[in-house]
Order: structure tokens, then C-alpha cells, then sequence
């Protein structure tokens, strides 16, 4: 049966508690999922006190203060800070999101973090994702054609057609919504998950790909796509605004057309 | 030891080319419950409080009839196309998913089957 608890190595535990300077007086707490491959521990919850009047507003902010000031084992993926890499995609307050892009005031009490569901961890809020990149790599990411490019220029599109790939191309591959989908945690070893059924569609609407037919062969079958259930966790939480089950209802329909 | 690239279990054993059709009519399916049940349900508010002899009397009836071999089959046609999602969804242990839905099939076919000629039997046995 799919699992529906943790197993016995992954319950999570009560840490250690880290307390806020002397004198703060704006002090929020941080409850941070914490886990390390070499100790043989479970997992556990540590509690940092920040004090807010000397950190930055978003959660990562939080989390670069602790790393910094408090505890440096910390360990998190982050870059550019603003929501455009996907690298600080983790579990915030019950939703998956960027700490970068999420502020510490939209949260009521303590600040829960954990890294993305459901995928194995390989240190504190770092998910293993590279199934979710082979499953990426497998729908063929790039513009696959017969026809030679023009020697003397780019392949052209027209604006209606540039059009289509709106709500598409936004897609950071942050795998905030492929994480939150419980479909995929039951059967992601097959099921593709919203992120890269919405990049497939991205290619198989774009006017310059030739292979439109070929892509929607590679993704007719009971779990690759129709695994998709319309749960719609992944449209509620995707940080960029997109909706990636509207992307999935539009392969359904074109394999209804085909027909 | 797994040496295997990660694209090779990505990908598996490739697309099945299948399921366009059993998403289609489970969908249909569904379409064609919605007046079935509204029309069994109204009708049988309608009818609430006739005798025994009424109620064959109505399910005899030709149109009542097919209506209601229609309700049964699609009914049974639509749940066993949910189930199966559900056993595909939820049982990892293959043998016991194949298990299940032989079952399930089986069992919605038998219930089907049973419904559709007791409102026969009615209809023609008067």
C-alpha cells in the first residue's frame, strides 16, 4: 500500500532550542527541520530565536542569519535571492514556496520550516531532486524540428503564437508544486508531477517545435500523465502564480483531438 | 548497488500509449449519470407511497425499463473505471493490484449483470 506514515528512521524529534540575544525585543521564532546523513539520528526540530529588529523580512533572511550567527552547520540551497533560480523551494508554514519570496509576516507564530515532501533529504532543508531532473530531462526540453534553421536568421514566431507560451516559460523547475502533489508522492516514480507535464506542454504548444505528435505519444499513458487527478495542490501553491493542472488539462484535451 | 543513470529509471519502460480512452469515458460515463440519477431520483420521489403492484407496474414500463438498464450499466461501468484508479493509485504490491481488479471487474459485471435482468425479468415477465 502507499505509505501513509513515516517510516520508523524519518520521525521527526524534538532538537535543540536556540535562544534570542539579550536586550531583543522583536523576537520571532524558527522551527527548522533538521537531519544529518553521518549522525544515524532521526530527523528533529530546532527552535531558533531571531531577533527581527536586525534581520531582513523574508524567511531566508531568517535562515541566511542563522547560518551565519547562530549555527553554520545549517545547510539550505539558496542563490539569487529573488525568486527567479528555484534553488530555496522548501516546505514554509505547511506550503511549499521560495524563502526568498516569502516574508516572515505573512506567517502566524512560529515559523515552521522543512524541506520540499515527500523526496529524500540529503542534509537539514536540502531535497535529493534528481529523479524529479531525469524526469525533466526525459520529455526532451528543446526545440526538436525536420526542418533546418534559416541560415540567415532565427526561427520566427508569430505574436499570437509567442502568446501561447505565456504562464509556461515562468516555470523556474523550483518543483514546489511536484513536491505538493500527493499523486506524485504515491507514484512519482512514474507519474511525470505538474512541473514537467507544464514544460512538456510548453513544447508541444510551441509553434517552432516539430515533434508535437511524437511528444504527446511520449506522454500517452496511465501514469506518465493521467495520474494527474486535478488535486490542484500544484496551481494553490506555485510561487510564480502558474497553474500547472490548467497546462495538464491542456495535454488531455489535444490527446481528445488527435484521436 | 544501482548503476543505473537516472534517466533510465526516469524513463522506464517507456509510454504505454494508453488511457486516453479510459479517461475519455470515464468522463462520458459520468456526463450520462448525471440526468440518469436526477430522473431515478425524481421519479422515485414521484412514485413514493404506490403499492407493490405500482412499482412493477412502473419499472415495466418501456421506457422505465430502459432508462434503468441504462442508470445500472453506466453506473457500474463508471464505478469500476474509479476503482481502478484508486487500486492503481494506492497498492504497490503488483500481484495483489492485478488481484484487486480482476475482482473488482468481476464484481461490477456480476452486480451489473444482476441488476439489468431483474428489470428485465419485470418488463418481460409481467
Amino acid at each position: 500500500m502507499a505509505e501513509f506514515k513515516l517510516p520508523k528512521n524519518s520521525r521527526v524529534g524534538q532538537g535543540k532550542t536556540w535562544s534570542a540575544p539579550d536586550g531583543a525585543s522583536n523576537v520571532r521564532e524558527f522551527k527548522v527541520y533538521r537531519w544529518h546523513p553521518d549522525e544515524g539520528q532521526n530527523p528533529r526540530i530546532d527552535t531558533f530565536e531571531l531577533d527581527m529588529d536586525d534581520c531582513g523580512p523574508m524567511v531566508l533572511d531568517a535562515l541566511i542569519k542563522i547560518k551565519n550567527e547562530v549555527d553554520p552547520s545549517l545547510t539550505f540551497r539558496r542563490s539569487c535571492r529573488e525568486g527567479i533560480c528555484g534553488s530555496c523551494a522548501m516546505n514554509i508554514d505547511g506550503q511549499n514556496t521560495l524563502a526568498c519570496t516569502k516574508a516572515c509576516d505573512e506567517v502566524d507564530g512560529a515559523v515552521r520550516v522543512y524541506p520540499l515532501p515527500h523526496m529524500p533529504v540529503v542534509k537539514d532543508l536540502v531535497p535529493d531532486l534528481t529523479h524529479f531532473y531525469a524526469q525533466y530531462a526525459s520529455i526532451r526540453p528543446w526545440i526538436r524540428t525536420e526542418t533546418a534553421t534559416p541560415p540567415d536568421r532565427e526561427r520566427l514566431q508569430s505574436k499570437e503564437d509567442r502568446a501561447k507560451l505565456d504562464g509556461l516559460y515562468e516555470c523556474i523547475l523550483c518543483a514546489c508544486c511536484t513536491t505538493s502533489c500527493p499523486s506524485y508522492w504515491w507514484n512519482g516514480d512514474r507519474y511525470l508531477g505538474p512541473a514537467v507535464l507544464l514544460q512538456a506542454y510548453r513544447w508541444i504548444v510551441d509553434s517552432r517545435d516539430e515533434t508535437t505528435g511524437e511528444r504527446l505519444d511520449d506522454l500517452e499513458d496511465p501514469f506518465k500523465l493521467y495520474r494527474c487527478h486535478t488535486i490542484m495542490n500544484c496551481a494553490q501553491t506555485c510561487p510564480k502564480g502558474l497553474n500547472p493542472a490548467k497546462a495538464i488539462a491542456e495535454i488531455k484535451k489535444l490527446m481528445i483531438e488527435r484521436r | 548497488m544501482n548503476l543505473r543513470t537516472p534517466v533510465k529509471d526516469a524513463r522506464g519502460l517507456g509510454s504505454a500509449k494508453d488511457g486516453v480512452h479510459h479517461w475519455w469515458v470515464q468522463r462520458l460515463s459520468a456526463v450520462a449519470l448525471v440526468p440518469l440519477v436526477l430522473w431515478f431520483a425524481f421519479s422515485l420521489a414521484i412514485n413514493a407511497g404506490g403499492d407493490y403492484e405500482a412499482a412493477r407496474a412502473w419499472i415495466g414500463s418501456p421506457f422505465t425499463a430502459g432508462a434503468a438498464i441504462l442508470l445500472i450499466a453506466a453506473a457500474f461501468y463508471h464505478a469500476q473505471l474509479g476503482l481502478q484508479v484508486v487500486l492503481e493509485d494506492y497498492v504497490d504490491n503488483k500481484a495483489l493490484e492485478i488481484v484487486s481488479l480482476v475482482v473488482v471487474k468481476f464484481l461490477a459485471a456480476v452486480l451489473a449483470l444482476t441488476g439489468i435482468l431483474a428489470v428485465l425479468s419485470i418488463a418481460f415477465g409481467g
